[in-house]
């Protein structure tokens, strides 16, 4: 406890020094995601993930530079020594195929970085799509309150009754195959319930003070009210959920391709190419074939669930918790 | 507490019919040619097709076809037939479910254990070494996929071992338990270690922050101050209320492992209701599915149910209403 407190002061007392300056003492006023962001830039860790996401993301966007550096295709299958063994089998990493081939010859290391692609565009996508829904709803919900918001909160009930792959499951056995499109739609029609759900319990308190109060004797209108009042109220829970929630996507982006539902191949796909690995794996073969897709896929959520940790924490620096699935009140 | 229990049982009912609903709009919408032809399976002929329509009465009013569907799951408990395999989809469903609720329930187990442990380790000696490695693990098996932690786990300890000798745990398979319940616990080791691993995460930070809240509290000082033992206060007196929020948690959970089920089953090749429903959409054998779907929500609600009741049970705060 002491060496908290250590921690802090000195802190925040240089802070002050800094702000005040010699002489002239000028005051800044900063708003909420100001003073977050400076908090978060103190956290060594949220620094490090953001590196790290920064850098998943230029390999995705200069994916075809590592198809021109090696001269493979993402899914050209190779025949040579190099790329496969006399059995049909993968090869190990060797100086033509830095991260070894797979089980049609192609290139590991190509494809991993196509793969990223995928893993952000659907994590990205899914997030987004997501916290808008989620965002709308939770503010219908607490803000008109009577029949909307039983409504939406039964629906809240119901989605969040169903676990989510099989849902999911569910959903792609009735539509079949899926585009990305698609599943950027099906993760976000289930992960919008628990959005809402802690919007709702948000604008519901919200909505007695004052300043809607205000806004309303002002005449303002219910759709002013709802998005110009008290919208900037619930963009820092919105914020923090959204970096917890692109690890999330991710992950089930690549679970529902690993149980061959997502993606299709050819298209490149870490959690297809885990699935692929699986039946080499079991037999101790072909390690590069599952490390090399499940340590960037490892990466990205690693570095996306610190780097939401610390942004929950620069939010609320009195907050310890965990994703903030707390039982709505009633 | 009646009053109670009762509220929440109907509120339960409620959520169920309304997933009923959404489950029969889903798979029973559309003309209704379409849908005979999506529940009689993929290489189903034309007169199969024909025979599902009829089976279904598929030619009339949806509200009416949702009444007998409601009506047979009810009275009957039955959850239509499968025309791939040509049995009813709750024979199916009777053979998947031991494998997935030992696989669930035997995770939980494991992962409350870990997580509360560990957690509670963690607060006791806050900023220690065991403190720092715990919430760092936490963090790390929070972000690793079930499916990647799986294999990892078939690689280190089935065939790494296997290979010097020590075939201590195989790779999948499911002994039941009636057969053997050694053999059925050591088929079980490494998918219940992939569930509870990944579970573990979040109690450990939860119960590490509910308990450094409670031991702060005067009433600590207070047991203290009365000469108990550490263990006693730390057992009896803080991790009672640090509890709390752990089990809100595992309500929550409890839908999460059957998600993570589905992949550790597949993962391990084990014969549950998750890698049934995986094998479904290839067959294209959709009641399945929709069976596999009510089933799971239905546990989903109940076990949400029982939190509650438990939660009012263990925290006399908790207002009854």
């Amino acid at each position: 406890m002491t060496q908290s407190i250590e921690n802090v002061v000195p802190d925040a007392a240089t802070a002050l020094e800094q702000q005040a300056g010699p002489g002239t003492a000028r005051i800044e006023g900063r708003g909420p995601i100001k003073l977050a962001w400076t908090r978060l830039r103190r956290d060594r860790g949220s620094m490090i993930s953001l590196g790290v996401i920064g850098f998943v993301v230029l390999v995705a966007i200069f994916a075809p530079v590592f198809a021109w550096l090696t001269g493979h295709d993402p899914n050209a299958q190779y025949y040579g020594a190099d790329a496969r063994t006399p059995l049909g089998l993968p090869v190990g990493p060797n100086s033509h195929f830095w991260f070894g081939t797979d089980t049609a010859g192609r290139d590991v290391l190509v494809r991993v970085a196509y793969g990223a692609r995928v893993s952000l565009v659907v994590g990205i996508g899914a997030t987004v799509l997501t916290i808008v829904v989620g965002l709308v709803a939770g503010l219908a919900a607490g803000y008109f309150g009577g029949i909307v918001d039983t409504m939406i909160a039964r629906l809240i009930d119901v989605v969040l009754a169903v676990p989510f792959l099989l849902f999911a499951i569910a959903l792609v056995g009735v539509l079949g195959n899926i585009g990305l499109g698609m599943l950027i739609i099906v993760i976000a029609s289930f992960g919008w319930a628990s959005v809402a759900r802690i919007i709702r319990g948000q604008v519901i308190s919200l909505k007695e003070r004052e300043f809607v109060e205000a806004a309303r004797s002002l005449g303002a209108g219910q759709l002013r009210i709802m998005f110009v009042d008290l919208l900037p109220n619930v963009v820092a829970p919105a914020i923090v959920f959204s970096t917890l929630l692109i690890p999330v996507s991710v992950v089930t982006e690549a679970a529902l391709s690993f149980l061959g539902i997502g993606v299709q191949p050819p298209t490149s796909d870490w959690g297809e190419m885990i699935s692929d690995s699986a039946p080499l794996v079991a037999e101790g073969q072909a390690w590069w074939y599952l490390l090399f897709p499940g340590l960037a896929l490892l990466a990205t959520t690693l570095a996306f669930n610190i780097l939401g940790d610390g942004v929950r924490d620069a939010f609320d620096p009195r907050s310890d918790r965990l994703i903030p699935m707390r039982k709505k009140a009633k | 507490m009646i009053r109670f229990v009762a509220r929440r049982l109907t509120h339960g009912v409620v959520v169920m019919f309304f997933v009923l609903f959404g489950v029969f709009m889903l798979f029973f919408g559309g003309s209704p040619e379409s849908v005979a032809r999506r529940l009689a399976g993929r290489q189903a002929t034309q007169d199969q097709v024909q025979r599902v329509f009829h089976d279904l009465g598929l030619d009339r009013p949806l509200l009416e076809q949702f009444s007998t569907f409601v009506k047979g799951i009810v009275t009957r408990g039955d959850l239509g037939t499968d025309y791939y395999h040509g049995v009813p989809v709750t024979t199916l469903l009777k053979q998947d479910a031991p494998v997935t609720i030992s696989l669930v329930v035997g995770g939980a187990v494991l992962w409350l254990v870990i997580g509360v442990a560990s957690g509670v380790l963690s607060a006791v000696r806050p900023r220690s070494i065991a403190d720092r490695t715990s919430t760092g693990l936490a963090l790390l098996f929070q972000s690793v996929p079930a499916f990647l932690l799986g294999l990892t786990l078939i690689n280190l300890l089935f065939y790494q071992l296997t290979v010097h000798g020590l075939a201590w745990f195989p790779a999948g398979g499911y002994v039941p338990i009636t057969q053997s319940p050694f053999e059925w616990a050591r088929h079980l080791i490494l998918p219940w270690l992939t569930i509870a691993l990944i579970s573990a995460a979040t109690y450990t930070r939860l119960s590490r922050t509910a308990m450094l809240e409670v031991l702060g509290e005067d009433y600590i000082r207070t047991a203290r101050a009365k000469g108990l033992r550490e263990w006693r206060v730390l057992t009896r007196h803080a991790l009672r209320s640090a509890l709390t929020p752990v089990l809100t948690q595992f309500g929550v959970d409890v839908a999460i492992a059957l998600g993570g089920a589905i992949l550790t089953e597949s993962v391990f090749g084990l014969p549950g209701l998750g890698r049934e429903s995986v094998q479904a959409i290839n067959n294209q054998d959709l009641p399945v599915i929709l069976g596999v779907v009510i089933v799971a929500s239905a546990a989903v609600v109940l076990a949400n149910i029982v939190v509650d009741v438990l939660y009012a049970l263990l925290d006399p705060r908790v207002k009854l209403h």
